[in-house]
């Protein structure tokens, strides 16, 4: 080397990088996909794999021909996506459904925006949402959960906890049963312990902090446990509540996405407390049996003013002389 | 174990040279002192050319408040005064000396017994410090005697000393430590007896056993003095960061440390206040360390000031193969230098050496708003939106978002996952919004 | 039937309230301003570029407008042309200035100063000039970074990626001053254009001694003074070890170009000389060329 490079300040560089982060969520995920490959089978690995593997297609087609940036297909993100709008469906949902729900994740939610960084909602829960509104009836029928079940198209269904709930019909699966998974619901959802892994995972990796998952479970946990106490009859238990449905994917996995949620502590609070109501109301009194997908995409639609307007605990803030 | 409560990183901290003993560099043939300080006018010098000087003899006057004298490391003949390209490229005024013999002024007292009892006043303690040129040698190289006069109606009623050493890499208060014990200890009561506190703290990160146990050791016999061990994080080393964390009392915006009643030195520069009040000897020479990944005799060296940091370097070994990036400081907060044709100044601390594949910075992707620059800056500002608004000049903004504040530890580049040069435009936004501020409240 | 009705009415009854509301507050908080305004901002380029030193062509015609006499308020971009529609619209007279156009003093390309060191932080000139003092020896030249690429509103200075070294499409530039703000080392000046666009100016900036200079870059000002000396005109002053030539004494008569050393004296837009052609650099026929 005969020049010597000259640059600012700092001089080292801690080797953090978004394809570590991405990776690490992934990782993370493993626990939630296996249990979603071990109930529902066949179903559930087409469906990853096809929404993986369309996502990443759709990234690299829409990066070389549209927006001529750097590629950015290898940075993780794509396949995160597409792993993550995977684990949101049910695992007996058409192929050609699940092409449709990547191309919008990654040609709407993101790289319409400009790429990852700049989108303004989950990609993955717009991709999602788009199939809900689209293919109603497509996916709300859930397959019933069958260890290493070989149907697909085919599969028998159940109903959700929650559907039970809303509709007042069948018997709620035992605690133990919500928390191991073994209930009807997206091949992603369905298994607490599994994501609570995957939490812990991110925790220690430090790739997200504890504010959003917790505020997110809290307030879902005390607003469901009031109206329980004010009408047991009518409204079901806090424990099935945080057990069942999407929630716990929800409030550890997409509602955590770096690009789209606040960036200081005391928003990540407001955010997550704004998204446990939302679910609750729309869970208890709105027409759908879940609503953390539109209650994570309303918040995302408030954190820059979030960001804007709650700002971090500064330096000597409380001192006064 | 204590630590400061908002932000931190822990970067590797690559100590190669801890336990190394302090070595004596040899005298070189000539030396080149800088006669301007980092922060301060520039001292006036006191010397001509021919001039015959000795060791400790004043060359550079004091010239205002904010300002130090600057002392001959060496004697010899004054050979020119001229100016020196300094670390950064531009030049400043600079004394240079042929050095002949090591004559040193006969009221300098070079034995190594330790003097224990000072008598002087508060002060004749702080006159003799500023006498001897002391600066706070952590390397913003304040002046210690302004430090030791605090503003009418303020009073300190804590002294910490500051020995952190939260850089990676550089041991050489740490060595200082292990050496010099008795001595920063009774440097330590002389700085409380200036500032008249009854109360003072040793910090030190807990990767230094060795020191704490030695300076608890020691402590037993001064009174009033307390050795701290605390959590090893960046930059804790930081004068508001230290503070918080050793008495959990934070400095509020803009505001000096005096104003919660902290006065914090370095622990190198409580070894200068003895030297100099207990054996009248002025700031001529410091302890730097050589070190880097690659470095073949990582170590610890006494300098003489104005020394060029090649002749070190080449005592230590020489600059080793594939080195890409030579640093003079920490590598968190130093500058990186053009070559080593730089004489070594008060507040030189060490010389790294970075890999080649390490110095050159990785390509800048987008932001992802993963919001760890936010939870690692210690003064709990958001980087990233200072950034944003730098590169679009909007300083009004700037200056509300409390960019002043910044302390330039550098925890947000050092983070950043998509490699964004924050720091680099926060620096930039910081400069700007400073000269904004200065012309408001020279209008007013 | 009914529904429409009554639809009809309630949205026409809101719209006439509303319709009123709006008159009376219109009227209320009506600001008086002269129409003259409006017109003399028509008149000028609308470049919003800030070169007259207000906010805006529309600050500079409200400036225009309340100002006693047109003394000391000019738009470069618009030039006296410009000038003299507004003066008319506002029946004052308009100062004429002399056209001029940025110069960027600094001759150092890559071929001159030879790079000692390699910049790795952001591609910004405020910031690199804030660290340290260059790629190059030389403390005072150009960085090459781009700063006044980016200041200029008017496409009208590039960095040439071969030389490291801006340089001004004098049909483009309005003299608006944008760069000038923006050089950290203070390299640019708007000198006069010129008769024909020819003018002369000492193409550096550096203050060291000569020989130190000269170590540095090879086309650096040495202060040898010849040039100071062969000037027929005084137009030549060298001060801090540099020369400079006041555009205003300047007659374009090429003696001090002949005479310098090290060329750093730079003729643009001259016809080429009938002897010497071989003394020419390569930077020159380019200038030239």
């Amino acid at each position: 080397m005969d020049k010597l490079i000259i640059s600012p300040a700092p001089h080292i560089h801690g080797g953090d990088s978004v394809s570590k982060n991405m990776t690490g969520v992934i990782i993370a995920l493993v626990p939630a996909l296996l249990v979603g490959l071990y109930f529902f089978g066949l179903g559930a690995l087409v469906v990853t794999l096809t929404a993986v593997a369309s996502c990443i297609f759709f990234e690299y087609l829409i990066q070389k021909f549209m927006l001529k940036g750097s590629s950015t297909v290898m940075d993780g993100s794509a396949a995160l996506t597409g792993l993550l709008l995977a684990l949101n469906l049910p695992s007996n949902i058409p192929v050609w459904m699940v092409v449709i729900g990547s191309l919008v994740a990654i040609g709407i939610g993101k790289m319409s925006f400009g790429g990852l960084g700049n989108n303004p909602f989950n990609p993955a829960l717009i991709g999602r949402v788009f199939l809900l509104i689209s293919f109603p009836v497509e996916m709300t029928t859930w397959p019933r959960p069958v260890p290493f079940s070989a149907a697909y198209l085919d599969a028998e269904t159940a109903p959700t906890t929650l559907a039970m709930i809303k509709g007042h019909f069948g018997e709620i699966p035992s605690t133990l049963d919500l928390f191991i998974g073994n209930m009807g619901g997206s091949l992603g959802e369905i298994s607490a312990v599994a994501i609570l892994i995957g939490l812990v995972y991110l925790l220690v990796k430090k790739i997200i902090t504890w504010h959003i998952p917790v505020s997110i479970l809290a307030t879902v946990f005390i607003f469901t446990g009031i109206l329980n106490l004010v009408n047991p009859e009518l409204y079901a238990s806090p424990v099935v509540h945080l057990f069942s449905g999407g929630l716990m994917l929800g409030a550890v996995f997409m509602a955590t996405d770096y690009v789209t949620s606040p960036m200081n502590p005391r928003g990540m609070l407001v955010y997550g407390i704004g998204i446990g109501i939302i679910t609750v109301v729309i869970r208890t009194f709105g027409a759908y049996p879940e609503g953390v997908s539109f209650a994570i995409l309303i918040m995302n639609a408030f954190t820059p003013l979030i960001n804007t307007y709650i700002k971090p605990k500064r330096f000597g803030e409380r001192v006064k002389i | 174990m204590k630590t400061f409560r908002i932000g931190g990183i822990h970067p590797k901290e690559n100590k190669f040279s801890a336990g190394k003993q302090i070595q004596v560099a040899e005298l070189p043939k000539q030396v080149v002192i800088p006669l301007s300080h980092y922060i301060g006018t520039p001292s006036e010098a006191v010397v001509k050319k021919g001039d015959v000087v000795k060791v400790g003899q004043l060359i550079g006057k004091a010239n205002g408040f904010i300002s130090a004298n600057v002392h001959s490391s060496v004697s010899g003949k004054v050979n020119k005064i001229d100016v020196q390209l300094d670390a950064t490229g531009y030049k400043r005024p600079a004394v240079y000396i042929d050095v002949e013999g090591d004559e040193w002024l006969e009221t300098i007292d070079r034995s190594t017994e330790i003097k224990r009892e000072c008598n002087l006043s508060k002060e004749e303690i702080v006159r003799k410090i500023q006498d001897a040129g002391i600066v706070g040698l952590g390397g913003a190289t304040f002046p210690t005697h302004v430090k030791l006069s605090p503003p009418p109606g303020k009073k300190a009623n804590i002294l910490i000393i500051n020995a952190v050493e939260c850089e990676s890499y550089l041991t050489c208060d740490h060595q200082l430590m292990l050496e010099k014990g008795e001595e920063i200890l009774v440097g330590t009561t002389i700085l409380m007896k200036a500032l008249e506190v009854n109360r003072a703290v040793i910090g030190i990160e807990s990767n230094k056993k060795d020191a704490i146990v030695h300076l608890q050791q020691l402590a037993k016999n001064f009174k009033g003095i307390e050795v701290e061990a605390l959590k090893v994080r960046y930059p804790q080393g930081g004068e508001k960061q230290l503070i918080d964390a050793v008495v959990r009392r934070q400095v509020p915006s803009g505001r000096i440390p005096i104003e919660v009643g902290a006065v914090v030195q370095n622990v190198g520069t409580t070894y200068a206040v003895y030297e100099a009040v207990q054996k009248n000897k002025p700031m001529i020479e410091r302890v730097m360390t050589i070190t880097g990944k690659t470095a073949p005799n990582p170590g610890n060296y006494l300098v003489r000031l104005g020394t060029y940091l090649s002749s070190v370097v080449d005592q230590a070994g020489g600059v080793p193969e594939g080195t890409g990036k030579i640093v003079g400081g920490g590598p968190m907060m130093g500058r990186s230098l053009m070559n080593l044709n730089v004489p070594m100044a008060k507040g030189s601390s060490g010389v790294v050496f970075i890999k080649e594949e390490e110095s050159i910075r990785k390509p800048v992707k987008n932001c992802i708003r993963c919001a760890k620059c936010v939870t690692v800056c210690p003064m709990g500002l958001e980087p990233f939106l200072l950034m944003n608004q730098s590169e679009r000049n909007m300083w009004a903004e700037m200056e509300d978002n409390r960019t002043m504040d910044c302390i330039e530890c550098g925890s947000c580049s050092y983070t950043c996952p998509s490699n964004r040069p924050l720091l680099d435009y926060i620096r930039f936004g910081k400069t700007t919004v400073g000269g904004i501020i200065r012309n408001r409240t020279a209008k007013k | 039937m009914n529904l429409i009705v009554i639809a009809l009415l309630t949205l026409g009854i809101i719209g006439a309230v509303s319709a009123i509301i709006l008159y009376f507050v219109a009227k209320k908080f009506h600001v008086y301003e002269d129409p003259r305004i409006d017109e003399v901002e028509a008149a000028l380029p609308a470049a919003n570029c800030g070169g007259c030193g207000f906010p805006g062509c529309r600050g500079f015609a409200n400036a225009c407008v309340k100002a006693d006499t047109l003394d000391g308020l000019f738009c470069p971009v618009g030039g006296n042309d410009t000038m003299q529609k507004v003066a008319g619209i506002l029946g004052k007279t308009a100062v004429t200035a002399v056209p001029t156009v940025a110069v960027v003093r600094c001759g150092g390309t890559c071929d001159h100063r030879p790079r000692m060191n390699e910049y790795d932080g952001v591609k910004h000139c405020f910031i690199a000039h804030n660290l340290y003092s260059g790629e190059t020896g030389c403390s005072w030249g150009c960085l090459g970074l781009g700063d006044c690429e980016v200041s200029c509103e008017f496409d009208a200075i590039k960095v040439n990626p071969v030389t490291k070294l801006p340089e001004v499409d004098e049909d483009k530039c309005t003299s608006c001053g944008a760069c000038v703000k923006a050089c950290p080392k203070l390299l640019i000046e708007l000198r006069k254009k010129g008769p024909k666009s020819r003018r002369i100016y000492v193409s550096c900036r550096n203050e060291d001694k000569g020989h130190i200079a000269k170590k540095s870059c090879d086309v650096s000002c040495i202060s040898c003074s010849k040039c100071e000396k062969v000037c027929p005109h005084e137009a030549i002053t060298i001060t801090n070890n540099l020369a400079f030539i006041h555009d205003d004494k300047c007659k374009l008569c090429r003696k001090c170009v002949e005479v310098c050393p090290t060329n750093a004296i730079v003729e643009l837009n001259f016809p080429p000389r009938k002897v010497k052609e071989e003394s020419m650099t390569p930077k020159e026929e380019q200038l030239v060329g």
